[in-house]
């Protein structure tokens, strides 16, 4: 056989199976999740906060926890979103392509993305600290906020970046602003990319524990105010895996299925919405 | 000497970093006529075309030394207005960019940028200018499915409605048929002698028959200087300079 087809099937082989395995390692994951969670999983769960000795296997439910949770990143993301678009429209749209402080500012946002959730965390808590605030629902939101904010620029810097030139030109030539272009043409082009940069910042801002240990709190009692500490599912699904008893652990991994379940959900109402609003883009 | 041109060059050069791009051009653009910049491409055609617009001003790295008049204003001038400066010309690019929108929210675009708010006003706008730009009997029944849909001779001619209906005076084409195949294409060169009655048209174009076909004027660049201008009879059959010969010849591209 010829060298060059030799090539070709091993790099193949080598391709699909990679592909393969992520895929399995994925379903292996899902599959973990739904086998031990199912079985655990009940109404009464997802309708009651936890009544006294729910984490030694009584009644009682983690609603405290999923509505703490999609309160704190609803909140992070719609304050990440304030930061993030303005600081893409700026890089794309209004600030000169090889300026430094362009890349100064990309720079940091692609570290700040590798910075891990638990400094993120710590730095809440020392502002928490500074501003006199206890552990609360604010200071999570404040805290997810950052930690998702590089994620989200990033990724919609990417995508922003995408919009082709002369669109741009198109706008500005029948006399639009900067700033009418960059909301009516640039935004709407790059919708789709945008909401998912959004999504991804969601879904890594509910997913994490780290950041919340110190800022969040935790509490039996529903999110009722701003101020006061809430409960959130990562930290649920870390306190229950840390009991010996199985029916809490089991637990642990309804509560993982009812994250999974949130974020799931989330990506396909969005990509359908989304889909609504993008009939018009240029291709 | 008095003339009242829209556009009038004077001693314009520009620069992208150490590149000189347009080197000392002056000239004057006549009203109502098509002008028709030749040239061989990286000699500035595009260039000097987006110089009348302020299209280059998000260029990085760029100078620009001279005048543009705009009926009698200067551009350049630091307190000129880009957007009204833009607004009294209408740009048809390579490649047609529909904004991301409907047929008629693209036509309507510019007027509500322009504070026309009016319902029926804008409804009235973009008819008359889809029909000034022969669409409009292909789009009437379909004026709220997205722009992009439309075939890529058709999205040129709403570019030409959009631009149309910001109330220019002057309409500026870089290539316009360059990406459209050749019926899209005549269908454009036919409402640029239709326009020609009311607008000011200078088209930058490669295709020296194109050129024949629609310039009352020819602008020769080479290299960014301006080496001829002329009305276009004078040009391609009795040019003046060697230059401007080889390159209708076709010895030079």
């Amino acid at each position: 056989m010829h060298k060059h087809a030799i090539e070709e099937i091993i790099f193949k082989i080598l391709m699909i199976s990679s592909c393969l395995l992520v895929i399995s390692v994925l379903f292996l994951i899902l599959g973990t999740i739904v086998c031990k969670g199912l079985p655990y999983l009940n109404w009464s769960m997802i309708t009651q906060a936890p009544k006294s000795g729910y984490y030694l296997g009584h009644e009682g439910g983690i609603l405290n926890s999923i509505l703490g949770s999609l309160y704190l990143t609803g909140g992070a993301t719609i304050l990440a979103f304030m930061m993030s678009l303005p600081v893409t429209l700026y890089l794309n749209v209004y600030a000169k392509k090889k300026s430094i402080l362009v890349s100064m500012v990309r720079f940091s946002f692609d570290v700040l993305w590798g910075v891990p959730s638990i400094v993120y965390g710590a730095f809440g808590f020392m502002l928490m600290l500074f501003f006199g605030m206890k552990a609360s629902l604010l200071a999570g939101i404040i805290t997810v906020a950052f930690l998702i904010l590089p994620i989200m620029t990033r990724s919609m810097d990417e995508v922003i970046r995408m919009v082709p030139p002369p669109l741009l030109e198109a706008s500005y030539a029948l006399g639009a602003t900067r700033l009418e272009t960059a909301l009516k043409v640039v935004v709407r082009q790059a919708l789709p990319g945008i909401s998912t940069a959004v999504l991804i910042a969601f879904g890594r801002g509910i997913g994490d524990a780290a950041s919340l240990i110190f800022t969040a709190g935790f509490t039996d009692s529903l999110p009722n105010s701003l101020f006061q500490p809430v409960a959130t599912l990562p930290l649920t699904i870390f306190f229950q895996f840390s009991s010996p008893l199985a029916q809490v652990q089991g637990r642990a991994y309804a509560a993982a299925l009812i994250l999974t379940v949130i974020i799931l959900v989330i990506s396909i109402v969005s990509r359908f919405l989304t889909k609504q609003f993008t009939r018009n883009i240029v291709r | 000497m008095e003339s009242n041109a829209h556009i009038r060059v004077q001693n314009l050069n520009v620069y992208y970093g150490k590149d000189h791009a347009l080197k000392d051009i002056s000239v004057e653009i006549p009203n109502k006529k098509i002008t028709v910049i030749i040239g061989p491409s990286g000699c500035g055609k595009s260039t000097l075309l987006k110089s009348f617009n302020r299209l280059l001003d998000p260029v990085d790295n760029i100078r620009i030394t001279g005048k543009v008049l705009l009926d009698g204003e200067d551009i350049y001038d630091p307190k000129a207005e880009v957007t009204h400066i833009r607004r009294k010309m209408g740009l048809l690019s390579q490649k047609p960019y529909p904004l991301p929108m409907s047929i008629y929210d693209n036509i309507a675009y510019g007027p509500r940028i322009h504070e026309e708010r009016d319902k029926r006003k804008l409804d009235r706008i973009v008819e008359h200018f889809l029909k000034t730009a022969s669409l409009w009997d292909e789009v009437k029944d379909k004026l709220h499915s997205p722009a992009s849909r439309l075939s890529v001779g058709q999205q040129q001619r709403l570019c030409l409605a959009r631009g149309l209906a910001v109330g220019p005076e002057i309409i500026l084409g870089d290539e316009p048929t360059s990406a459209l195949d050749p019926k899209s294409s005549q269908n454009i060169e036919k409402s640029f002698l239709e326009l020609r009655k009311n607008y000011t048209i200078v088209i930058v174009s490669h295709i020296l028959r194109q050129a024949k076909r629609l310039a009352d004027y020819v602008l020769f660049l080479y290299m960014g200087q301006l080496i001829e201008y002329g009305p276009a009879q004078e040009i391609f059959e009795n040019p003046k300079e060697e230059m401007t010969k080889e390159y209708i010849q076709g010895s030079i591209s």
